[in-house]
């Protein structure tokens, strides 16, 4: 192996590959097989995190930076004058086995510019997963991209050594796309979605019957919306994600605050701060559909086509209904607690067990961990101290501003800074 | 009088001394290890020996009464190594005989709650040495790596690395605490290593910059990697510090 020509290789492909930020190693159910390499049936495990504050868990390369395409919101694209690269097939290999041994990864995470056709970058993406999976007895996660384009049969083929497989919506509005990426086409995306879900269900039901089925993607799906590049508003992001979270069942869709690239005047200009708040904003929203039984409608509509920069999504919602508060954390439904800012859900979970014992009072609630600095605006408990001033939503807010701040909040936040 | 229970500091030790303390009926007991037991004037001292049997009969009962899960519980909160840790779960075994369901599920109860918070800790630290060990390749055939976690967590992450490394030598060793766990490519044996033995330069290397020059190169691909990917304009030290402290940092090459 030419160490020097790898590094040089790695460097610039792993550069390429970093504004994909899906990095989720768990969902999996592969186990090791007749003592061969690696595991990924258990949760996922971050191994580092940049200093951007973002987990390390997969080797996340392309196989090459070459690309027919030109679209304008993409390092990679035809007409951006980068260095160009690409790795062999026992590259990759080596490579993932090597770091994967040392436990510095779950597993690896390939995408690819489209070089030739997308029949022919699809074909060297599963070559690599498959000599993985069966020269060298892999186990460990393969996140493979599903490039747009490919024919059924390799998405068919592709999910029999993945775990998970992705295609990148990128921009959540065919007007945006047309605009930003006009060789591209919205039905192109949805094709190899579509078959990958069928070959899921299709192999789900097989399972039921022979039990030696083998799996199929067992990590599912998911893909990624770039924020911030066409001024979509945040209604017509969640919306987005509702549609593949329902219509695909997608295990995950990823929000990307776009990363100025280019000069492009279709796009922010160069310099231009990443939306990391907005960002943040969303996966909340995006946590709240998901987990905490919350419906798309409540949290954004026509009259809130935007989240609320200052406060969480939940709390922004409790401030407009603040009719259907206090409630009672003894007597409460679990749904509704679920939705008191300040409790989480294993706070749900450690409320609902503990009550059966005995009544619970802020001292309780304080010990499991909930934060009352936000929860106390909201609930009562068995104790007479209570919230007792009719506040009205601008005034709670501003009280709980007072007391906080995002972790977000210095470095990206959009209001300007006197002294920097 | 204070009844003091003195034991070995192992695991069945911990046992034996709660079956003495109910054995003996013990008004308010303290279970302390001998390593820390400072003799006091007021209190009366036990020296538990320690004994399989009885060991088992204790465990026995915690797994008939919470199940597994409260001997999980148990166990996890032994390897935290706190000070009053023992008294913790001594006081746990007891709220387990007299209301079983209340000592898994009462999150209102200080007790079950202590022991909750322990346990929590434990596999913290038992997920960020899944995450943060790093192997070297010494001598083509063992992956070598050396820790100082907080708290004993290598019974519990072993069967992580074994079902992972099924076809790799592998070691682990806790410079802390003098033990490590090491796998023949069939089953985890725990070894303490001679300092004079080979082994023990082996893992000496590791923590030293004479590496062989394959895993050198190895090193530098993952630093360079860690670089590349990072995105300069997110740059956020606040988050980062949060999720990788500082006192992990020695584990990782791409951090020193």
């Amino acid at each position: 192996m030419n160490y020097e020509r790898i590094r040089e290789k790695l460097g610039i492909l792993a550069d390429a590959a970093k504004y994909d930020v899906s990095c989720s190693s768990s969902g999996s159910k592969r186990t090791n097989k007749d003592k061969g390499l690696g595991d990924s049936s258990g949760m996922g495990i971050c191994h580092t995190y940049t200093e951007d504050g973002r987990c390390v868990s997969l080797l996340k390369i392309l196989l090459t930076n070459h690309c027919i395409f030109d679209c304008a919101y993409c390092v990679t694209r035809k007409s951006n004058d980068i260095q160009r690269a690409a790795f062999t097939v026992q590259e990759v290999v080596d490579l993932t086995i090597n770091f994967y041994r040392r436990n510095y990864i779950e597993g690896l995470f390939l995408s690819s510019g489209i070089f030739k056709s997308p029949d022919a970058t699809m074909e060297r993406l599963i070559a690599v997963a498959k000599k993985l999976r069966t020269e060298e007895r892999f186990n460990g996660y393969i996140h493979l991209k599903s490039i747009p384009g490919a024919s059924d049969e390799l998405m068919r083929e592709a999910g029999l050594y993945a775990d998970r497989l992705s295609v990148n919506i990128e921009i959540p509005t065919k007007a945006g796309l047309k605009l930003l990426a006009p060789d591209k086409d919205h039905k192109d995306f949805i094709k190899p979605m579509k078959a990958v879900q069928k070959s899921i269900q299709i192999y789900q039901s097989e399972k039921k019957v022979l039990r030696s089925t083998p799996v199929y993607a067992p990590a599912g799906q998911s893909t990624q919306m770039i924020v911030g590049a066409t001024g979509e508003s945040d209604r017509d992001i969640m919306y987005s994600a509702h549609f593949f979270y329902e219509k695909f069942q997608m295990k995950r869709v990823y929000y990307s605050g776009y990363i100025p690239v280019s000069n492009d005047s279709r796009l922010p200009a160069l310099g231009t701060q990443v939306p990391v708040m907005r960002e943040n904003r969303l996966y909340q929203t995006d946590w709240l559909l998901r987990f905490y039984g919350f419906n798309i409608q409540e949290i954004l509509n026509d009259e809130h086509q935007n989240l609320d920069m200052d406060v969480d999504p939940k709390l922004s919602w409790a401030l407009r209904n603040l009719d259907q508060f206090p409630i009672d954390i003894n007597f409460a439904d679990k749904h509704m607690i679920a939705r008191v800012p300040g409790i989480g859900m294993k706070s749900v979970h450690k409320i609902i067990n503990a009550r059966r014992y005995r009544k619970l009072g802020w001292e309780h609630l304080k010990a499991l961990g909930i934060a009352s600095n936000r929860a106390k605006y909201f609930i009562t408990c068995d104790s007479r101290h209570f919230e007792s001033r009719d506040l009205t939503a601008a005034q709670i807010k501003q009280h709980i501003m007072i007391q906080s701040s995002s972790k977000y909040a210095g470095q990206f936040s959009p209001q300007l800074r006197l002294f920097s | 009088m204070i009844a003091t229970y003195v034991y070995d500091g192992s695991w069945l030790g911990l046992l034996t001394s709660v079956f003495d303390t109910f054995s003996h009926k013990a008004q308010q007991p303290r279970i302390v290890k001998a390593r820390i037991y400072e003799p006091s004037f007021f209190a009366e001292s036990h020296e538990v020996i320690t004994c399989l049997d009885k060991a088992t009969r204790v465990l026995t009962k915690i797994q008939k009464l919470g199940s597994n899960k409260a001997r999980g519980l148990v166990y996890r909160a032994f390897l935290s190594e706190q000070d009053g840790v023992e008294e913790e779960i001594l006081r746990y075994i007891q709220l387990l005989l007299k209301n079983p369901a209340a000592a898994t599920n009462d999150y209102g109860h200080p007790v079950t709650l202590a022991i909750h918070q322990a346990v929590k800790k434990v596999g913290r630290e038992k997920h960020r040495m899944e995450a943060f060990i790093r192997f070297h390749l010494l001598d083509e055939q063992l992956y070598a790596a050396t820790i100082e976690p907080d708290f004993n967590v290598l019974p519990i992450i072993a069967p992580h690395f074994e079902s992972r490394y099924a076809d790799q030598q592998w070691l682990i060793y806790d410079i802390k605490r003098k033990y490590g766990i090491y796998y023949d490519l069939n089953t985890v044996v725990e070894i303490t290593l001679d300092p004079t033995a080979k082994p023990t330069a082996l893992v000496n290397s590791t923590t030293s910059n004479n590496l062989p020059e394959t895993e050198n190169n190895y090193r530098d691909l993952w630093n360079e990697y860690f670089k590349k990917t990072n995105i300069e304009s997110r740059k956020n030290m606040k988050l980062h510090v949060q999720h990788v402290p500082k006192r992990y940092w020695k584990y990782l090459s791409e951090k020193v």
